[in-house]
């Protein structure tokens, strides 16, 4: 078994430092195989969220080597082990301990948008017709697992701190989502201009470049979003005519 | 009681997988004080890895289908030992359930006149399964999740209960301890609805995630409820094998309903060597014909890679022990073949297998659109759970409720695939809506605090052995390592015997679980609780498969490889006796209605 170092985030809110881990791993393993095997040898109470180990749950969220990612879906073979791996938690979210952040900011903003709102049944029976091209454009967005690795790299959050006006890629394409829904009929424009904090956004395409689902987060959701935003708050024939 | 919060509810939910978040929906909908529990993140619970869809008769594709159909198929599936009102509910509901969906805001694949596409899945005789690509248990949670948040119920997440409160012979509510700071808490509530999935994490190969611990089946059993068919351990047979670290994750059968093949190393299709004689007659006999069938030609029968999971399971633990089996110990599963038929196939199984591409391609290193995958059995699912009244889904413990796969009823001794899903949001909204019901017709509980104090020292005592005495990891994977080689696919009464011997032993151990460190999300204090749990379901499972002396859907034996006529009428029952000990009693199976065995028996016809 090739042997590798592990420097863990080891602390909680008042403070904490890197720790090193000599250990072995498997060919195959992927990093939270490694934090597994940390854990039940060497650093029982070494704190880190795991579901799924299929990239499908979004909780292994991480930073390794600086880089967000999810710990279940990027294999050992994939990093240089010549180097110690650092393993660290989001920097975005407070730290609760170890590996494990504070996310519960999500889960708020996510209240404040608006709901689907469907229109009347298509059919007798209650139903919908859809066509498949039309919630195509949708369903990319709804393969979003939550994992906030695109609210991590995020600038505006990351650097600037507005987690209380600006909802983030992640709620951007969520309500991109419900936007595109072909059966709802709620308005989401004026929220996302001034509660959601859309202008925040200066494109810098960072979530994208991170997202585990390879959402096209800026160009798919958050363009379309701000021209729904501009077609009905600076439209200059609309200001002229009052529209 | 000095030190914990308390909190009251009308329903306490614990659990928000598919089956809890409908529950939790269904009573807040009834207007009563709703509070949901989970151990993880909301979001994160095991439905959300669900791939191939949810079974409902919507007949949007072939319009022979119907509520008879699939109740049938659910009750040949399940060998009869299912619970045939849970069945008739199941089938007849199921497409109501789905449906409301899309005015929550799923959005499922469609057909060409923009209703929702349905495809083919083992066991079900037409194409059933509403999919969103693989991602359909993501749809589903992610659904109930952004409509449950906005209705008022309170989520307490990252929050594990330990025990559940009673009020005499009532439930009055649980204890529960949240893992950010391990603080505990206390909820009184009227009724409660246990929704914590299966129990995978007892076995060493398994598709489950650490959620799964059989926690809602051992609180049951604790407070004096009864479990049934804990023998019918669903073994998935295709998980997959390597990498070594990732055995058992699963790949879903979504891949066969697109035409995906089994073969040994030999190179031979051997699922057409064994085909049972109850399906012997919708079953294909040649490649061909399958294939046709797959590209949905009515006139075709199905492949034999779409007979039910505890069949194939079972024929490629065959090929594997016959020593035809993979390089890495299973067999090939093959989806790239189509290109000889598709001119497309490459963009066409991307688009409906996305994540199956993904994670064979990120984890493995393999493009599944070139090569065949390596797949092997993998603990997937428990039939057996909670022995619920199938109409309100409440246990024998008054106000206590119990859905999705914690329960047991609806699948007997075979679950097919799609069928947990729709199960979810059927039983789900059952049991919100009867909960909801029993809590305003009967009046207010009140909590122990004797009870509660002991359950809290109960609860710290791993934490106070300061880390002096044995790792509760290492005992984990004992008990996982011996009930994979002593109580899986294939069972023996002797490996059987063994394996208690050994649980009794790890129970010895457990109680010196002792991992270091604080209260503070500390996983080594939480695995150290989670023994208790996984110790009892072994037990449980271990002992039912013992007293199943017969081969029977998921549960084969060695020594008992026939089916008995006899034991097809009977259901196990295991209940705890009043000094702690585990009882096991046999029940007979209730009669069926008649005019539900009429319509097996047109269905047999057909
Ligand atoms: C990889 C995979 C793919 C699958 N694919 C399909 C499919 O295509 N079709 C299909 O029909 N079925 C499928 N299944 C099966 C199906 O997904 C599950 O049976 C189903 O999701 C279980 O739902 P549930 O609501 O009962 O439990 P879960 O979704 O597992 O939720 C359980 C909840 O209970 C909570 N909980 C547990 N214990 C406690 C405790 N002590 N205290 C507090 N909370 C607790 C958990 O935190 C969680 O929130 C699949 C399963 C797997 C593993
Ligand atoms: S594109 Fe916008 S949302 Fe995405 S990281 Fe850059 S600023 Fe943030
Ligand atoms: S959009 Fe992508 S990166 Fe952001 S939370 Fe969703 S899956 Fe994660
Ligand atoms: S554990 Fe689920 S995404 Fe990594």
């Amino acid at each position: 078994m090739p042997d590798a170092t592990f420097r863990i985030w080891r602390g909680d809110a008042s403070g904490g430092a890197l720790q090193e881990y000599p250990t072995f791993y498997e060919n195959g393993m992927v990093v939270l195989d490694v934090i597994h095997k940390i854990q039940a040898e060497q650093a029982q109470d070494l704190a880190c969220r795991w579901n799924c180990k299929a990239g499908k749950c979004g909780s292994c969220s991480a930073e390794i080597n600086g880089k967000p990612k999810l710990m279940c879906m990027t294999r050992m073979s994939d990093l240089d082990v010549s180097q110690p791996v650092t393993v660290q938690p989001m920097q975005t979210f407070p730290l609760l301990r170890d590996l494990v952040t504070n996310v519960e900011w999500n889960y708020r903003v996510k209240q404040e948008i608006k709901k689907l709102e469907p229109r009347k049944p298509d059919a007798p029976d209650g139903t919908w017709r859809m066509q498949q091209a039309d919630v195509e454009r949708a369903q990319e967005f709804r393969k979003c697992i939550e994992c906030y690795l695109c609210q991590d790299v995020c600038h505006v959050l990351r650097e600037h701190h507005k987690h209380n006006e600006f909802a983030g890629p992640r709620f951007l394409i969520h309500i991109a989502q419900l936007e595109m829904n072909p059966l709802d009929v709620a308005d989401r424009v004026p929220d996302l201009k001034d509660r959601h904090g859309l202008g925040y956004c200066n494109i810098t395409k960072c979530c994208t470049k991170v997202c585990p689902e390879e959402i096209t987060i800026t160009d798919n959701a958050i363009i379309p979003l701000k021209e729904r935003v501009v077609d009905r708050f600076y439209d200059p024939l609309k200001k002229l005519f009052g529209g | 009681m000095p030190g914990i919060e308390t909190y009251e509810y009308d329903v306490l939910v614990v659990g928000a997988g598919g089956a809890g978040l409908r529950a939790a929906i269904e009573a807040s909908n009834a207007g009563v004080k709703v509070g949901v529990v989970c151990k993880s993140l909301l979001g994160k619970a095991h439905t959300v890895m669900a791939e191939g869809g949810m079974a409902a008769a919507m007949a949007n594709v072939d319009e022979r289908d119907n509520w008879r159909v699939h109740f049938a198929d659910t009750m040949r599936g399940g060998q009869y030992l299912n619970n045939w009102r849970m069945a008739e509910l199941h089938a007849k509901e199921a497409p109501s359930r789905v449906k409301e969906m899309e005015a929550w805001g799923a959005l499922f694949d469609r057909t060409p006149d923009g209703r929702i596409l349905q495809r083919n899945f083992g066991g079900h005789r037409y194409p059933r399964l509403a999919h969103v690509g693989d991602r359909t248990g993501l749809e589903l949670i992610r659904t109930l999740q952004d409509h449950g948040i906005h209705l008022g119920m309170d989520v307490h997440m990252e929050h594990t209960v330990v025990e559940l409160l009673m009020d005499g012979e009532r439930v009055a509510g649980a204890f529960a301890y949240d893992r950010e700071l391990g603080r505990f808490k206390a909820f009184r509530a009227k009724a409660v609805v246990l929704a914590t999935g299966g129990i995978g994490r007892s076995f060493r190969v398994t598709s489950n995630s650490w959620e799964y611990t059989g926690d809602g089946h051992s609180l049951a059993y604790r407070a004096g409820a009864v479990l049934k068919d804990m023998e019918f351990v669903q073994f998935h047979p295709t998980g997959m094998v390597w990498p070594h670290s990732v055995a058992g994750i699963l790949v879903t059968e979504g891949v066969r309903g697109e035409g995906g093949i089994l073969k040994n190393a030999e190179g031979r299709r051997f699922m057409f060597d064994d085909i049972p004689d109850l399906y012997k007659h919708q079953t294909a006999d040649n490649a061909d014909e399958g294939w046709r069938y797959v590209r949905g030609d009515r006139q075709a029968r199905r492949p034999p890679e779409l007979l039910t999971r505890d069949h194939v399971a079972r024929c490629i633990n065959r090929e594997i022990k016959a020593g035809r089996g993979s390089e890495h110990g299973g067999v090939y599963l093959d989806i790239a073949w189509i290109k000889e038929k598709l001119p497309n196939a490459e963009e066409h199984i991307k688009r409906k297998l996305p994540s199956m591409y993904h994670q064979f391609e990120k984890l493995a290193g393999i493009d599944i659109t070139k090569e065949p995958m390596e797949v092997g059995p993998t603990t997937h699912y428990v039939m057996g759970g909670v022995e619920v009244d199938g109409d309100s889904q409440m246990s024998s413990v008054p106000g206590l409720f119990a859905a999705g796969e914690c329960a047991s009823g609806l699948h007997g001794a075979n679950r097919l695939g799609g069928n947990s899903l729709s199960d979810l949001l059927v039983f789900g909204k059952r049991a919100g809506e009867h909960a909801a019901a029993f809590a305003r017709e009967h009046g207010a509980v009140s909590l122990d605090a004797d009870a509660v104090a002991r359950v809290e020292r109960m609860t710290l005592e791993p934490l106070e052995r300061n880390g002096k005495g044995e790792n509760p990891y290492a005992i984990q994977h004992e008990l996982q390592e011996m009930m994979q080689s002593h109580v899986g696919i294939v069972r023996h009464h002797g490996e059987m015997e063994d394996a208690l011997e050994g649980i009794a032993h790890l129970r010895e151990r457990a109680i010196h679980a002792a991992p270091p460190g604080n209260r503070e999300y500390n996983p080594g204090w939480h695995t150290a609780l989670d023994l208790r749990n996984l110790l009892t379901i072994s037990e449980a499972i271990t002992r039912s498969a013992l007293s199943r002396e017969e081969s029977r859907g998921a549960h084969a034996r060695e020594d008992f490889p026939e089916k008995s006529a006899e034991l097809g009428k009977i259901n196990t029952a295991i209940r705890r006796g009043p000094d702690g000990e585990m009882l096991l009693e046999k029940h007979a199976v209730k009669p069926i209605r008649e005019d539900l065995q009429a319509i097996i028996d047109e269905q047999q016809q057909a």
